[in-house]
């Protein structure tokens, strides 16, 4: 275990607390729930009662730590400048490894299964790819719909993950996507676990966005998924394994390019995460896509796109990588494109990786919120540069009864195919 | 499980009850983390008759109990002192009523103050109080506190601005003190006064009414930067003294600049000045820039070394946000944060500063400075390490001489954050044993039980004799429980 994780060092990360409060406001959990215990303040203060020995009883302030989003919209409001998310990731990871006290887990069923699911097979892309095809292969063959009616397959999952898309779309991306016309450079692309059995759609018109700027796409195949999810619960160990392979995947490219805002913000976090020369080279190389090309510039123009559009920036963008105002910049260059305000554009959806699986109640009063602020801008498309996001807007949506149709802020930028 | 905690699950549920001991923890202190205490539970009604039936749950129980918004306060008040339930109003936090032509809002306690502007500003109004921790703090919480904010100077504090509130008093009954019509009528005692700023010792306000403000048509906001903290004191008294009434007149000093410039509250303030000084003025626009201009000619006739006036509302609002988050900004210095809060007369900012520097000094203390200087309100911040307990005594005792220092220059030892448990043992620095008494008796009538937030404000009789003698603080916190830290890792 490297140093950053060790609790000396979490411990000392929490002393930056001065306990203003002022992270109150910003925390989706105590805006729903409204106890100090589950805001970020409140956490803090726990966690340092944690390295301190002051906790008498792991299992009673466990609930409040797994309730986190872990969305960091606190760190946007610390005056401090508490880092608060690698605090709370080490801890996690350290709870995780203590036996419960009790000697019975209070981890749901359901949790278990996520954690196994998450080691097991998300971070085992060939796994993850059968996994994918049973489940296309179930929904054909209303395999899905017969489970779903026995209950085996809870509601809330069915509705978050639509349907899976047809085996074309979820086919690994060629090794190389050349760039058209002038050449501008060469960049690498991340393609990600869920990102490319869900949205390879999106890979694909990320890769063609970037070779219509005149960029070649390299798509290094020995890459893996991220760790993300496994660092949000906890897995610390088994996360660091896959950042190793990935360093070495990317070990020749200059850039690295992301359209995961999740994905993203743990790339450029494994300087932290390995806590290694190499790792805090390779993070500050990675970059997501919307910032890569605001910087670059679109050398084409977007094709015209004639509806009124809001932005919706994934926490994971906003609050952990910095990126505001380039997503907002190059949908603004897209002809037709009108961008409605939405003051809360920077509130968390809900979706923090698999939060919506695991704290169904909580995530869906937080959608909820999320869906009924984006009625009222009065757009037609949203568009949010997160897969997790992207399915739990949409679900919201739906639940709400409100007609937008949610986006990737990349489908917006292509330019008109070549006729 | 113990019948109380029974009783409050079977009433709240486990969502809205907190019981087990370790949840107790992030409720032991506020934002004075110097008192620590763990209360007994935590619930958080929504209604007003669910704070009734709380408060008569700790009642049969004979559990003291005591209100909490968001935990904001400075001086101890939503703290126990005793194992008690603390009734948070966290979720009362509906805007029950808004009369534009009226002039007034019903609030549940839980409204945040910057929410409640937020609700109103379409119809151009706000809420004029505005304490630096606006965006989280409720209205609830202002209410027990009467607390202020850098618009206070022309504004007037939160009590110039409640009309109204329902109360459950300490017996669990119902009053309703004032209402949209005014805090009281002519002929009948000011009942709402006396409740306004008892920092939750008289009971729990579930319903306030409060006055909103139209909004000027104009804004100027200028920023001065100065070599030194007189200079910046100087242009304040002369603004004053020349019959312009700026809504907010703040002083931040060099220190604090440097915090506030290294966090993401960062307002682009001048980082070689002594002290930077923030003027709001607001009102009509053709009088504005005439009265800009002359604020501008004060800044430079006290050799200002830069001047900044706002281009447009983004600048403004980024100028103001350094300010209003410096407080916070203070933990990049040192673990722990102590907020003082005490009042001079205006003119007398410069000497009484220079002494607090001494203090800080003679002490060995890291001292900064942020204040409301239109109002002669100081806010001394000392930043240090609770887990040097040699440190922590050194800081109580430099609180405590520079409160006696204020009472001294003919000032105050509150301005806005209350007495609480911070400054109960400096209370007999203002007050004589005939006022306590009569406070005594006032409180004594809202809660002859003595169950509602015991032991806050009013130093009880049996301390008498030590009255003269500062530790009595030191002494509490220094005999309470070791700090885990040396035993932990």
């Amino acid at each position: 275990m490297s140093d950053a994780s060790t609790p000396a060092s979490w411990h000392a990360n929490t002393l930056d607390c001065v306990h203003c409060g002022l992270c109150l406001e910003a925390c989706p959990t105590y805006q729903v729930l409204g106890t100090e215990t589950d805001s970020p303040r409140g956490r803090i203060y726990l966690m340092r009662a944690l390295a301190e020995g002051r906790v008498t009883d792991t299992d009673a302030i466990r609930p409040h730590l797994d309730r986190c989003l872990d969305c960091r919209a606190c760190e946007t409001a610390c005056p401090s400048g508490v880092r608060y998310g690698h605090v709370l990731e080490a801890v996690r990871a350290e709870l995780r490894a203590q036996p419960p006290r009790t000697g019975r887990t209070t981890r749901s069923f359901r949790a278990r299964l996520a954690s196994f699911l998450l080691r097991a097979v998300v971070a085992h892309q060939g796994r993850l790819r059968w996994f994918f095809r049973f489940a296309r292969a179930a929904e054909l063959s209303g395999l899905r719909r017969l489970a779903r009616a026995l209950r085996i397959l809870p509601a809330d999952v069915d509705a978050l993950v639509p349907h899976v898309p047809p085996g074309p779309a979820r086919r690994p991306l060629p090794a190389v996507v050349p760039a058209r016309g002038e050449r501008r450079g060469r960049v690498a692309l991340f393609t990600g676990c869920v990102m490319e059995q869900v949205f390879g759609e999106i890979n694909r018109k990320t890769a063609d966005l970037l070779a219509a700027n005149g960029f070649d796409v390299v798509v290094p195949e020995s890459q893996r998924c991220c760790g993300a999810l496994l660092v949000h619960d906890g897995q610390l160990e088994p996360a660091r394994e896959l950042a190793r392979r990935n360093l070495a995947a990317f070990a020749d490219c200059e850039v690295v390019i992301t359209n995961s805002a999740g994905c993203g913000a743990l790339l450029r976090d494994y300087g932290h995460l390995l806590d290694t020369d190499t790792a805090r080279a390779f993070a500050s190389r990675c970059q997501d896509v919307t910032a890569f090309l605001a910087r670059a510039g679109l050398r084409e123009t977007p094709a015209r796109f004639a509806a009124k559009v809001a932005y919706d920036a994934p926490c994971h963008l906003c609050h952990a990588q910095g990126v505001r105002t380039q997503p907002l910049e190059l949908l603004r260059s897209v002809p037709g494109l009108e961008l409605v305000a939405h003051p809360s554009a920077e509130d968390c959806c809900g979706s923090a990786g698999i939060y919506n699986l695991l704290q169904r109640d909580l995530a869906s009063a937080i959608g909820r919120q999320k869906a009924k602020a984006l009625a009222t801008t009065g757009a037609a498309v949203v568009a949010t540069g997160n897969p997790g996001c992207m399915m739990q807007i949409a679900a919201s949506l739906r639940a709400e009864g409100t007609p937008l149709a949610v986006v990737h802020p990349v489908e917006l930028l292509l330019p008109e195919p070549p006729s | 499980m113990d019948r109380f905690s029974s009783a409050l699950l079977e009433r709240f549920g486990a969502e809205r009850a907190l019981v087990a001991r370790d949840q107790m923890l992030a409720y032991e202190c506020d934002g004075f983390t110097i008192h620590k205490s763990l209360p007994r539970a935590v619930v958080l009604p929504e209604t007003t008759d669910e704070v009734q039936a709380a408060v008569r749950i700790a009642l049969a129980h004979e559990v003291p109990f005591l209100p909490r918004g968001a935990g904001t306060c400075l001086s101890g008040g939503p703290t126990p002192t005793r194992p008690s339930l603390v009734i948070e109003t966290a979720r009362m936090k509906r805007v029950l009523e808004v009369d534009e032509r009226g002039l007034w809002a019903v609030v549940q306690p839980g409204v945040v103050n910057l929410a409640l502007t937020r609700h109103v500003e379409g119809r151009r109004l706000n809420y004029a109080p505005d304490p630096s921790s606006q965006t989280v703090c409720t209205i609830g919480g202002n209410l027990a506190e009467n607390a202020g904010g850098p618009h206070c100077f022309k504004y007037g504090m939160t009590s110039d601005h409640v009309l109204g509130a329902l109360v459950v008093l300490p017996d669990g009954e119902l009053a309703r003190l004032g209402g949209p019509a005014g805090p009281r009528a002519p002929h009948e005692p000011d009942l709402l006064g006396v409740f306004t700023g008892s920092e939750g010792t008289f009971g729990i306000a579930t319903e306030i009414t409060v006055r909103l403000s139209r909004d000027t048509e104009g804004l100027r906001t200028l920023l001065g930067a100065f070599a030194s903290m007189e200079a910046a004191c100087g242009v304040v008294t002369d603004i004053v003294a020349r019959g312009l009434v700026p809504a907010a007149l703040e002083i931040l000093d060099a220190a604090t600049i440097r915090a506030v410039e290294a966090s993401v509250y960062r307002a682009g303030y001048p980082q070689d000045a002594a002290a930077v000084l923030l003027v709001e003025l607001d009102g009509v626009e053709l009088a504005l820039d005439d009265d800009a201009a002359e604020v501008e000619s004060i800044f430079r006739g006290h050799g200002a070394i830069s001047i900044e006036q706002a281009r447009d509302p983004e600048h403004r609002k980024r100028l103001w946000k350094g300010r209003k988050g410096a407080f916070g900004a203070m933990g990049r210095l040192r673990p722990d944060l102590y907020v003082l809060d005490g009042v001079v007369p205006r003119t007398r900012l410069v000497e009484t500063l220079r002494e607090i520097t001494a203090i800080g000094r003679r002490h060995r203390l890291t001292l900064t400075n942020v204040f409301h200087a239109g109002d002669g309100n100081l806010h001394p911040n000392i930043a240090f390490d609770a887990r040097d307990h040699d440190e922590r005594a050194r800081v109580l005792a430099a609180g405590h001489e520079i409160l006696a220092l204020c009472v001294a220059m003919g000032g105050s030892i509150s301005g806005e954050h209350g007495i609480g448990s911070e400054k109960i043992d400096h209370f007999r620095l203002m007050f004589g044993e005939d006022d306590l008494d009569v406070m005594q008796r006032v409180k004594r009538a809202f809660d002859p039980r003595g169950l509602c937030n015991p032991d806050k404000v009013l130093p009880s009789r049996t301390a008498c004799a030590e009255s003269s003698r500062w530790p009595a603080m030191v002494a509490r916190v220094l005999d309470a429980e070791p700090p885990a830290a040396e035993s932990g890792p």
